[in-house]
């Protein structure tokens, strides 16, 4: 059960991402990457993240993507013209990055297959068999171990937000 | 104490206010200082001889450690003996003369306060030298009075041939130089040190050497300097160029003093000569070769002050045949003699040339002893004490000097007896076309010098007339530098002053009574009259085969290959190649974002790859 | 098919999405594509964060890849606003015709 639904996420998110990059149209990139992070959260609760999975629709998915596709009905991008891709490029292009990702993919099989662990639902427990990548974990370290870098990404985006503010102003 | 370094401080104190000040001060406040200083110097040298006593023993003074590395050291020590005594009596005395006389002669000149700075640093570099008491000390004086002979016979910045002869000088100067200095290296390493106490104390014991051996070397080297600063055969060349400096210069340097500096250093050393016989034979053939040499092309010349150049050289030689034939003293005597008349010989060259307002060629004086009587008279004296009559200065020290060449070997005296007529028939040569005859020259009115130039002359006349009777140098220094006992043959005496009097007759019959028979004679005698006229051509014999070589082989090995190619191209290769990488680093920037971005995955790739490597690699 | 997944799976999978995003980076030429293409190669490392968090049973992974989701969206919304100066200043979103640097 979890091997098909794996694979059937895994294909949308990389159909999605190689969606992305092919478009023209910056807003239909935008969709399919929406797309891809949808899968990526699925992904993640396979991985038994749960709180990851929600913060990711919620974050990524529902604050950023649609920051960006407002930031693309604003600027009225329109698609791409087309350009003379180099020759070289036309023919090499593609097969070379399959090429590539593949051999990049067989050389992590064969390391990593023998040393790493298969991921069931619900596998992610500690050894005391407490669930980890729920909120209560999740926050539990945040609010303890990891509370300086927590607060300091709070001024962080303090600051994000006073910069995006000062460089999108009207000109005076 | 003493207090023997006011001797050449006093000096060195008159050099450092009128060289920083002097510009601003008036010429009478210049002439004060410098003279005042050497003066002072003088009365301290009188003080301190007379508060020393009879000087048995040489009298030291240290005052600080100089060198000290390991086990060699070198104290900076003044030290008096007699021969030490003789040498400063002479410096100061004479110094102070000619000092008073340049008051006078350089009243018009510019460049005044500089003039008497360079003589007043000159004094104390002159009496460093001959107060050092080790040898280290000694080349510090001997190095110093090379450079104020430099600037002062350069004196004349705008005049070519005076950077000329002032650069011959030094350049020479330090051929005799590095002699010396060899000569130095050699004591340090066998002997250990430079004081000449210790040297001559450790040298004493040693066997007379019969053939080459370590003294013999040390010897030879050191009068190699000897030669370069005195003037010999080889190293002459520079002395008769020297003249295109004031003719204060030319009495105080290269008459009086720095030029006897060599004969001093060989009197000084004379334990090591006694115990090299091969090395005083050297000196005393290489003395009356220079004496012989440079006579004959004394009789030739035109430039009043270029014989009396000549004369130095020649008698130069008679101090070193001295030397070498062993009676040091008789050196010393001449020495003191030769100082007396020369610099009243120069300074009277100086007195004429100020009377003529600047002419030097004989050829266009004549019959100036009814114009200017007293330069005539004080000159007259040092005419006759040069030509060795008796009872004059010069008659004392020459016989002494040739009794003792004919001990040692006769023919060196006959070649000396007819040097000394050679000598006293150019001096009188020069005497007779000065002042006897008609006038050949432009000028109108030759007018008498005033009273502080002929002052200091009338002082050196009296010296050069009882100077030798009453000055007994050799009794003097007898507990220092032994005379031998040569015997008093009374017709060797008569024959060297017969000599004297036959040149001195030769040149009255060929310039007063005959004058149309030198003109007659160099036309008979031809080729060898242009020989010696031309000096033997020795200058251009150096010139063609050492100075042409070694200036073409600097231009083009030294200049243009190293200098402009390898360092120069080093130098701009370096920026050059900065540019070049400058340029390649340079595409870097395009402006393109794409190709920023490029190179930044670039780069962490490469990271990424050398983190992996470094944490172990891919199996 | 195993009833469970390899973790290597996973890992290809980020490593996989990882080299799209960063093709997009390079060769598109809209500069908020570029900059979409920045946010996918973050979610690709984000999934290998949490995978390794399940090899090793401990929490820390989600941690990190949460931060990395603030400061993304941080980044985010600081750089959407530098896009929009620059549109403002040069009326187009081409970031080859962004570059005034005479060469």
């Amino acid at each position: 059960m979890d091997a098909i639904l794996f694979l059937l996420f895994a294909a949308i998110a990389v159909a999605c991402g190689i969606n992305l990059v092919v478009q023209t149209h910056p807003i239909s990139s935008a969709i399919s990457l929406i797309g891809v992070m949808g899968a990526l959260a699925v992904l993640y609760l396979l991985l038994g993240a749960e709180f990851m999975a929600a913060a990711q629709m919620i974050v990524y998915a529902g604050a950023i993507m649609v920051l960006f596709v407002f930031v693309i009905m604003l600027l009225n991008a329109g698609a791409e013209k087309k350009r003379n891709t180099a020759t070289f490029a036309k023919i090499f292009g593609v097969p070379a990055l399959v090429g590539f990702l593949g051999l990049v993919s067989f050389l992590i099989q064969k390391e990593m297959l023998p040393r790493t662990d298969h991921v069931k639902f619900g596998g992610f427990v500690d050894k005391d068999g407490k669930a980890l990548g729920t909120a209560e974990a999740v926050g539990n370290a945040l609010f303890t171990q990891y509370l300086l870098p927590f607060e300091v990404t709070s001024i962080l985006i303090l600051i994000a937000i006073l910069g995006a503010v000062v460089l999108a102003r009207k000109e005076i | 104490m003493q207090h023997l370094w006011l001797i050449p401080a006093l000096p060195l104190a008159g050099f450092l206010i009128n060289g920083l000040l002097g510009k601003r001060l008036p010429n009478l406040v210049v002439s004060i200082i410098a003279c005042a200083s050497v003066l002072a110097s003088f009365g301290w040298v009188l003080k301190t001889l007379a508060a020393l006593g009879p000087l048995e023993a040489a009298y030291v003074e240290s005052y600080f450690p100089w060198i000290q590395s390991g086990t060699f050291q070198v104290g900076f020590d003044l030290s008096v003996d007699r021969l030490t005594a003789v040498m400063l009596l002479v410096v100061t005395g004479i110094g102070s003369l000619i000092h008073i006389y340049a008051v006078g002669y350089m009243a018009h000149e510019g460049g005044y306060y500089r003039f008497f700075a360079y003589l007043n640093l000159f004094m104390f570099f002159m009496l460093i030298l001959v107060l050092g008491a080790n040898f280290l000390l000694m080349f510090v004086g001997w190095e110093g009075v090379g450079l104020c002979s430099y600037l002062l016979i350069g004196f004349y910045i705008l005049k070519k041939s005076a950077g000329d002869a002032a650069k011959k000088a030094f350049i020479v100067n330090r051929i005799g130089d590095f002699g010396f200095t060899l000569a130095m290296f050699l004591i340090v390493v066998n002997f250990g040190t430079l004081d000449f106490q210790r040297v001559f104390d450790a040298v004493r014991p040693m066997p007379i050497e019969q053939s080459a051996g370590l003294l013999t070397a040390v010897a030879l080297l050191l009068f190699v300097g000897a030669a370069g600063k005195s003037a010999q055969v080889p190293l002459y060349v520079w002395l008769p160029d020297a003249m295109e400096g004031p003719t204060p210069v030319s009495a105080l340097i290269h008459a009086a003093t720095m030029v006897t500096a060599g004969v001093y250093m060989v009197a000084r050393a004379a334990v090591i000569y006694q115990r090299a016989p091969v090395a005083m034979d050297v000196v005393a053939l290489i003395g009356l070769l220079t004496a012989v040499m440079a006579a004959t092309i004394g009789i030739t010349q035109n430039d009043i002050k270029r014989v009396f150049a000549y004369s130095t050289v020649s008698q130069l030689g008679y101090m070193f045949l001295a030397c070498g034939v062993g009676a040091f003293s008789a050196g010393i005597y001449h020495v003191v003699t030769h100082a007396f008349f020369k610099a009243l010989l120069f300074l009277g060259a100086g007195s004429v040339i100020h009377a003529l307002e600047g002419e030097q060629d004989l050829t266009r004086m004549g019959g100036l002893w009814k114009k200017i009587p007293i330069t005539f008279g004080v000159l007259a004296c040092a005419w006759v004490a040069i030509a060795g009559i008796p009872p004059f200065a010069g008659f004392y020290s020459k016989d002494e000097i040739l009794l003792a060449a004919h001990h040692h070997a006769p023919w060196m005296y006959w070649v000396g007896v007819i040097t000394a007529a050679i000598t006293s028939f150019y001096v009188s040569r020069a005497m007779f076309l000065c002042f006897f005859g008609s006038y050949r020259g432009h000028h109108d009115h030759p007018h008498e010098s005033p009273f502080v130039m002929w002052g200091p002359l009338a002082v050196l006349a009296l010296l050069s007339l009882i100077g030798g009777w009453y000055f007994k140098v050799p009794h003097y220094l007898e507990t220092l530098l032994p005379m031998q006992n040569v015997g008093h043959d009374t017709t060797l005496v008569m024959i060297s002053v017969g000599a004297g009097f036959a040149g001195l007759g030769l040149a009255a019959l060929m310039y007063v009574v005959k004058p149309e028979l030198p003109g007659r004679l160099a036309g008979a005698l031809g080729g060898l009259y242009r020989l010696v006229y031309n000096k033997y051509l020795v200058d251009e014999l150096y010139n063609a085969v050492l100075v042409r070589p070694l200036v073409g082989g600097s231009r083009s090995l030294l200049w243009r290959v190293m200098d402009a190619g390898l360092v120069d191209g080093a130098v701009n290769g370096v920026g050059t190649a900065a540019r070049s990488v400058g340029g390649v680093l340079r595409l870097l920037q395009s402006g393109n974002i794409r190709s920023y971005a490029a190179w930044v995955t670039l780069g962490c790739v490469a990271v990424l790859v050398a983190l992996g490597l470094a944490a172990g690699g891919v199996r | 098919m195993p009833a469970t997944v390899p973790l290597s799976w996973y890992l290809i999978l980020s490593a996989i999405l990882f080299g799209l995003g960063v093709a997009g980076f390079l060769f598109r030429r809209n500069i908020i594509t570029v900059f979409m293409s920045i946010e996918l190669m973050l979610n690709a490392v984000n999934l290998s964060f949490i995978a390794f968090s399940y090899q090793l049973k401990q929490v820390d992974g989600n941690i990190f890849a949460l931060f990395v989701m603030v400061v993304a969206a941080a980044e985010a919304a600081v750089g959407l606003a530098i896009i929009l100066t620059v549109f403002k200043n040069r009326a187009t979103l081409t970031i080859d015709e962004v570059s005034t640097l005479k060469n």
